[in-house]
């Protein structure tokens, strides 16, 4: 009797240690990273990362092209996927909230959420690449705005959902039409949640690199045209930290640190905006 | 009151309408947004459907030139324009099936932590340090693999596996040196710590779902922490747990860049996990933009596909047991 009690004692202080040391490995992963980042991507960080081109080998340069790339890229995508995500989400939570076509494009929606992002692309350089016949920086927009717009639809939903009933219907009492009614009153009572959504919409695709690969490609020089390829910062850390060139190399862990803390202060400006002060 | 709501609504702002046009802007106005919102749903219904359809036309030349012996033939070779895809296929299968190996009992472990040791005040600041793990882009977890686990792995872990395993017959195979650093262990590695937070958040909702008196009533027979979670909690949770796997799998199949960092990319079966081999997603990376003739680019494109469908099914398959979940919470 003692000593199954023992036994039984035994195996919950091993499993509660392993569960404690589980805890503790993937927090120093994370801690690894970052440090690691700090390590080799401070060093190189200087006023000549933001107002230089990238160099060719063996010589010093900067970031700046991919740096703007990666911005245009971005400002675009979020312009065509943002007013999309946000639209379908609208109709999910208010129009056809318990309807048959809201469940099926929900259920595809998340989905899409998770879908490899290579294979989009795939698909964006067959439908826009090949037809045009040459890469472009449209091309990598239109990649990337395929990947913000399940983002900005799943918070948009989850946003308006949140928003009480009573309101729509103390609208709809004073005779306020629904298109009214959402455009003045729901979206205003959720819009920091949607503000989220499109923040953590940038988080995704600020590191996205697969997608870019053969859509925007690369560019070695400045150019502002986007319908020509285009250096974008994920595809130049890429290539460089794959060279066999010491410069290049420090340049992608520059490039590197600076996505990881754009990426870490979105996302927690995005969760400081959902719920402020809410501590448990 | 209903003249100030019209007002309100910045319709007879600019002229004075009859109040039968002003209800009749309204409704077209009704009309037209909500078509809107409807056809943006649509769109997205439309996007799924033409990645599949692009993705099958640009695969066709291929699969209509190697047939079904594309699925199983291990050549890849782009100068006689012969391919086949199932070294990636089995490269996509084994690193994932690492990742899963160590990040589902890791994930596991780390939710039953937060929920059931974990002082309160500890709580939020370790889900969310888990949660940012979960944010941090692929090409980061690849260039850190690259220069900074896979030199490690090839120092330390690599040398004592294939020290240890040598002598024991099937498992020298598994584990046969050289130890180059990068490669299928390292990348199956990788993609455990990338879909780690996945595993964990979903875990620590489900485990969070179980009903406070089922787990009370355990503790009150008497129960060991370990005994309640084992007994009472995972069987609870065992469809949300299931789906939350499902998609850090889905996760893990997909990943590319940091993959393509530290796999090797090597177009080859081999027995040993330590040696390098490629994935679908990185042999696409990483030949895609290289890649003359139809013939070549078509059959890196089917790849895509195989890989789309892969996905494709552990993600409903995932979708649909967090929505079983839902329904029997009753949202």
């Amino acid at each position: 009797m003692d000593s199954r009690y023992a036994a039984r004692r035994r195996r919950n202080t091993i499993a509660m240690g392993l569960s404690i040391a589980a805890t503790f490995v993937g927090l120093s992963v994370l801690v690894l990273v970052l440090m690691a980042l700090l390590w080799h991507g401070v060093g190189g960080l200087s006023l000549a990362v933001f107002t230089e081109m990238t160099p060719p080998p063996g010589s010093a340069g900067g970031l700046l092209n991919p740096l703007f790339g990666s911005l245009a890229l971005t400002v675009l995508a979020i312009a065509i996927g943002t007013p999309l995500g946000v639209l379908a989400g609208t109709y999910l939570a208010e129009y056809g909230r318990y309807g048959r076509l809201a469940a099926v494009v929900r259920f595809i929606n998340d989905i899409l959420l998770s879908a490899p992002s290579i294979v989009i692309g795939l698909f964006i350089y067959e439908v826009v690449v090949a037809p045009m016949g040459h890469f472009s920086g449209f091309a990598g927009a239109l990649a990337l705005a395929v990947i913000v717009i399940p983002v900005v639809l799943r918070t948009t939903e989850d946003m308006l959902r949140m928003v009480p009933d009573a309101l729509r219907e103390a609208a709809a009492s004073i005779g306020l039409p629904r298109a009214l009614m959402i455009r003045r009153i729901a979206y205003r009572a959720a819009r920091a949640g949607m503000v989220t959504g499109v923040l953590l919409a940038i988080a995704r695709i600020t590191g996205e690199t697969a997608p870019l690969l053969f859509t925007a490609l690369n560019n070695q020089f400045w150019s502002t045209n986007l319908n020509a390829p285009i250096a974008s910062l994920p595809v130049v850390i890429f290539q460089f930290a794959l060279s066999p060139y010491a410069d290049w190399q420090r340049l992608a862990w520059t490039g590197a640190l600076l996505i990881t803390v754009t990426v870490l202060a979105l996302s927690i400006i995005a969760r400081s905006l959902v719920n402020p002060g809410k501590s448990q | 009151m209903s003249e100030f709501a019209l007002q309100a609504g910045g319709v007879s702002r600019f002229r004075p309408m009859s109040r039968q046009e002003a209800l009749g802007r309204l409704r077209l106005g009704d009309l037209v947004f909500r078509g809107l919102t409807r056809a943006a749903a649509l769109a997205v219904l439309g996007v799924l459907g033409a990645v599949i359809i692009a993705l099958m036309v640009g695969a066709w030349p291929a699969l209509r030139e190697f047939g079904f012996g594309f699925l199983i033939d291990e050549t890849w070779n782009p100068v006689t324009e012969r391919f086949g895809a199932i070294a990636p296929i089995y490269g996509t299968l084994v690193t994932s099936l690492i990742a899963m190996v160590i990040a589902v009992p890791v994930g596991l472990m780390i939710a039953m932590f937060l929920t059931e040791l974990c002082p309160m005040w500890l709580r939020r600041p370790i889900g969310i340090a888990i949660e940012l793990l979960a944010g941090i882009p692929s090409i980061i977890y690849g260039i850190w693999g690259l220069f900074v686990l896979a030199p490690f792995l090839q120092q330390t872990l690599q040398p004592a596996l294939i020290a240890l395993f040598g002598p024991v017959p099937l498992l020298n195979t598994v584990f046969a040196g050289p130890p180059y650093g990068i490669g299928v262990l390292t990348a199956g590695l990788i993609l455990a710590i990338m879909v780690l937070p996945f595993i964990t958040s979903i875990a620590r909702d489900v485990f969070e779902a179980v009903p406070p008196v089922l787990k009370e009533a355990a503790y009150g027979l008497g129960c060991t922490t370990w005994e309640v979670v084992r007994y009472v909690v995972l069987p609870y949770a065992r469809v949300g747990v299931i789906g939350g796997v499902m998609l850090g799998l889905g996760r893990a199949l997909g990943e590319t860049m940091a993959v393509t960092f530290v796999i090797g990319n090597a177009h080859r079966i081999s027995g040993s996990i330590l040696a390098p081999g490629t994935t679908i997603s990185a042999t696409i990376a990483n030949e895609f933009t290289e890649a003359v003739g139809d013939l070549y680019t078509s059959a890196l494109i089917a790849l895509g596909l195989i890989l789309f469908v892969i996905t494709l099914i552990v993600l409903s398959i995932a979708r649909y047991l967090l929505l079983q979940l839902e329904r029997r919470a009753g949202v």
